[in-house]
C-alpha cells in the first residue's frame, strides 16, 4: 500500500502525467488498429496542421478556468477576428495591419468582458454566452453572410511564417502554438500575473486580502483571452486561405473538453497547461484516429466520450485529492482528539 | 532576533467612541498595547472587540477620540486598511489568510513576490526564505510538510501558524488575532499558542482575542475584559491568577443577568 501510495504521489508531481499517458496509450491503440495509417508521418503531420487553433484557444482558456471563470465567447472570435483580418487584407492589401487589427479586435471583445465582469460582476458564463451572440451576429452583419476567398495571402511573408511547411514538411503554426504554451506555461506557474490568477480562482477573498487587485487581474486575463483567440482566428484563417462566416462555430465544446481532460480543475485555483495541450491533442486525434481504425464515422462520438471520461477520472483517481483525504483524515481522528480528555472549560458566557 | 523597538506602545487608544447610528458600540475605552506586549481581549458576543480592532487595522474611524500607533498619532482622515498594514499592523483571519490549493511557499509571498524586471517569480529565493520562515520565525516542525506542500495538507493549527510567520517576517509591529482557535481540536488549539509565544520571542506585539479564558490567560501579558462597548477591567498577568480572572467573569456575567432580571 505504501509503495503503491509512493508511486500515486510522484505520478502526480508531474504536471499533465495521466493526460500524456492517455495519449500515448490511444495513439498505441490507433497504431495497433490501423498500422497503416499511423506508422507513417503523415497522419502526424496532419494533426499538426488542424490542431494549433483549438490548440491556441484551449491554453488561453486553461489560464481563465484556473481563475475560476469561464469564456465562451473565443468562438464569435474566430468568426469576427477572422472576419477583420480578411476585410482588412481584402481592402487594403496590407497583411501586417490586418493581422495586428485581428489581435486587437480580440483584445477589445476580451476587455469588454472583463470590464463587464470585473466591474459590473456580471457572471462570466453569461457576459460571455452573450457576448458569443453578439460578436457572432455582428460578424454575419458585417460580411453580409458571405465567405471570402483570400488567396491573394500566399505571396505575401505572413503565411509562410505562420502556416508555413518548415523543410517542407512541419506546419509552422504547430511550432507557434508550441511556443505559445511554453510561453503561458511560464505566466501561469513563474509570474506574478499567473500567481494571481491561481489565488483568484483559490479565493478571490484571500487574493485581495493579500494584496492582489482582483479586478485589474480579471480585466487583464479575459483581454488576454481574447487577444490569444484573435490569433487562433488569423492561424485558421491563413491555413485556410479562407474566411467563413460560421468558421469556429464547432470549437466551443471540444476546446472545453480538452482544458478539462488536461486537469484543469473547473473550481478553479488550478490548471495544467500541460495537460491541456495534450487534450487538445488527443481532441484532434480522435476522429481521424476511429475513422482510420475501420470502425466507423458513426463511432467517432461515443469513442471521444469514453475517452474524454477515461481522462477525467484518471485525472482524480492520480490527483491529490485521495492523499490529502488521508492526511486529514489522519489529523483529525478519533485517536487525537480523544487523547486529551475535554477539560474545565473557561468560558466566559 | 529584531532590533529594541524603538517605541513604547505598538498601539494606544484614548477616549475612543464609536457610534453606529444612534447605537453606541464604544463608550470611552483607552486601550493600550505595549511595543512587545501579549494583549487578551475578552469578551462577550457583541462587547465591541471587533469594533475596537477593526478601528485599529483602518476597516473604520471612530466617532470621537485619539489613536496612537508607535507613538504617533493617528490622523483618521488619511487612515484605512491599506495605511494600516504600511503602520506594520497585519490581522490573521481565521480562513481568509491563505490559499488552500496553492504551495506554501506561494502563500508566504503573494502580493509581494520577489519579482526580475519581467515579473517573473524568483523561485528559488521564494523558496530559501519561505524555509527559513518556517524554521526559524515559527519553528514548523509539521511532520511531511515542506514549502512545496500545499496549504490544503496542513492542520487549522499549522495554517495559523504560516499565517503568523507571513506577518511576522514582513514586519508586522502588531499582529492581530481574531479568534485563532475557534474550531480547532485541543492539541491544534497547543500549536497556535506555540505561534503567539514566537510573536512575543520575536519582539512584536499581539492582540489575541478569544472567548476561551484558560488560552488567553496562557499566552497574555495582560487582559482586557470588555462588556457592552466599555473596558470593565484591565489586568497584569502578574496581578491575578487564572482562578481569579475566571472567577470575576463568572461573577461579573452573574451580575449582569441579576441586572436584567429586575
Amino acid at each position: 500500500m505504501k509503495t503503491v501510495r509512493a508511486i500515486k504521489t510522484g505520478v502526480g508531481r508531474i504536471e499533465g502525467l495521466p493526460i500524456m499517458m492517455v495519449y500515448f496509450v490511444l495513439m498505441g491503440l490507433f497504431i495497433m488498429a490501423a498500422p497503416r495509417v499511423f506508422t507513417g508521418y503523415r497522419i502526424y503531420m496532419s494533426f499538426l496542421q488542424t490542431v494549433p487553433p483549438q490548440l491556441v484557444l484551449a491554453l488561453g482558456l486553461t489560464l481563465v478556468i484556473t481563475a475560476g471563470e469561464i469564456d465562451l465567447s473565443f468562438s464569435a472570435v474566430i468568426a469576427f477576428s477572422g472576419f477583420v483580418f480578411s476585410y482588412i487584407f481584402l481592402t487594403f492589401g496590407t497583411p501586417w495591419i490586418a493581422f495586428f487589427l485581428a489581435l486587437a479586435s480580440g483584445a477589445l471583445v476580451g476587455f469588454i468582458n472583463g470590464l463587464l465582469i470585473a466591474k459590473i460582476g456580471v457572471p462570466s458564463i453569461m457576459c460571455t454566452l452573450a457576448s458569443q451572440f453578439f460578436w457572432n451576429g455582428l460578424t454575419i452583419l458585417l460580411c453580409g453572410g458571405l465567405s471570402w476567398n483570400i488567396k491573394a495571402i500566399k505571396s505575401h511573408f505572413i503565411h509562410p511564417l505562420f502556416v508555413g511547411r518548415i523543410g517542407g514538411l512541419v506546419p509552422a503554426q504547430s511550432l507557434w502554438s508550441l511556443g505559445l504554451a511554453v510561453l503561458l506555461w511560464f505566466i501561469l506557474n513563474r509570474h506574478k500575473f499567473g500567481e494571481s490568477i491561481l489565488f483568484i480562482g483559490d479565493n478571490p477573498d484571500v487574493a485581495r486580502v493579500m494584496g492582489v487587485n482582483v479586478e485589474t487581474t480579471k480585466i487583464k486575463l479575459f483581454t488576454l483571452n481574447g487577444l490569444i483567440a484573435g490569433f487562433a482566428a488569423v492561424l485558421l484563417t491563413l491555413e485556410m486561405i479562407n474566411f467563413w462566416t460560421t468558421q469556429g462555430a464547432g470549437f466551443l465544446l471540444p476546446v472545453m473538453a480538452a482544458v478539462f481532460i488536461g486537469g484543469t480543475s473547473i473550481a478553479g485555483g488550478q490548471g495544467s497547461i500541460v495537460g491541456s495541450f495534450f487534450g487538445a491533442y488527443i481532441i484532434g486525434s480522435l476522429e481521424a484516429g476511429v475513422v482510420a481504425s475501420g470502425i466507423g464515422g458513426y463511432w467517432t462520438r461515443l469513442v471521444s466520450g469514453l475517452v474524454m471520461g477515461a481522462s477525467v477520472t484518471l485525472n482524480v483517481v492520480l490527483g491529490k485529492t485521495k492523499e490529502k483525504r488521508f492526511i486529514e483524515k489522519l489529523r483529525s481522528s478519533v485517536f487525537v482528539k480523544g487523547f486529551f480528555k475535554q477539560e474545565k472549560q473557561y468560558v466566559h458566557n | 532576533m529584531a532590533a529594541e523597538n524603538q517605541y513604547e506602545y505598538a498601539v494606544r487608544m484614548k477616549d475612543i467612541e464609536k457610534y453606529f447610528g444612534n447605537v453606541m458600540a464604544l463608550k470611552r475605552v483607552n486601550f493600550e498595547v505595549g511595543a512587545n506586549e501579549v494583549v487578551g481581549l475578552i469578551g462577550d458576543n457583541g462587547a465591541g472587540k471587533s469594533t475596537l480592532i477593526k478601528i485599529i487595522t483602518g476597516v473604520f474611524p471612530p466617532t470621537k477620540g485619539e489613536m496612537y500607533i508607535r507613538d504617533e498619532k493617528i490622523s483618521f482622515k488619511d487612515y484605512g486598511v491599506k495605511q494600516a498594514h504600511k503602520w506594520g499592523i497585519e490581522t490573521v483571519y481565521q480562513d481568509k489568510s491563505l490559499g488552500e490549493k496553492q504551495e506554501l511557499w506561494r502563500n508566504f509571498f503573494i502580493g509581494r513576490q520577489i519579482t526580475n524586471r519581467l515579473g517573473f517569480i524568483k523561485v528559488r529565493e521564494e523558496k530559501e526564505i519561505a524555509q527559513k520562515i518556517m524554521l526559524d520565525t515559527i519553528g514548523f516542525r509539521g511532520v511531511g510538510i515542506t514549502v512545496d506542500s500545499k496549504v490544503n495538507k496542513l492542520s487549522g493549527g499549522e495554517r495559523q501558524g504560516v499565517a503568523i510567520g507571513r506577518a511576522m517576517y514582513f514586519d508586522a509591529d502588531l499582529i492581530v488575532l481574531d479568534e485563532p482557535t475557534a474550531a480547532l481540536s485541543l492539541k491544534e488549539v497547543q500549536k497556535v499558542l506555540n505561534f503567539v509565544r514566537k510573536i512575543k520571542e520575536g519582539r512584536k506585539a499581539c492582540v489575541y482575542i478569544s472567548h476561551n479564558i484558560s488560552d488567553v490567560y496562557e499566552i497574555s501579558d495582560s487582559f482586557v475584559v470588555l462588556d457592552r462597548g466599555e473596558v470593565v477591567a484591565n489586568f497584569k498577568r502578574d496581578e491575578i491568577s487564572l482562578k481569579g480572572l475566571d472567577e470575576f467573569l463568572l461573577k461579573y456575567a452573574h451580575g449582569e443577568k441579576w441586572a436584567k432580571g429586575r
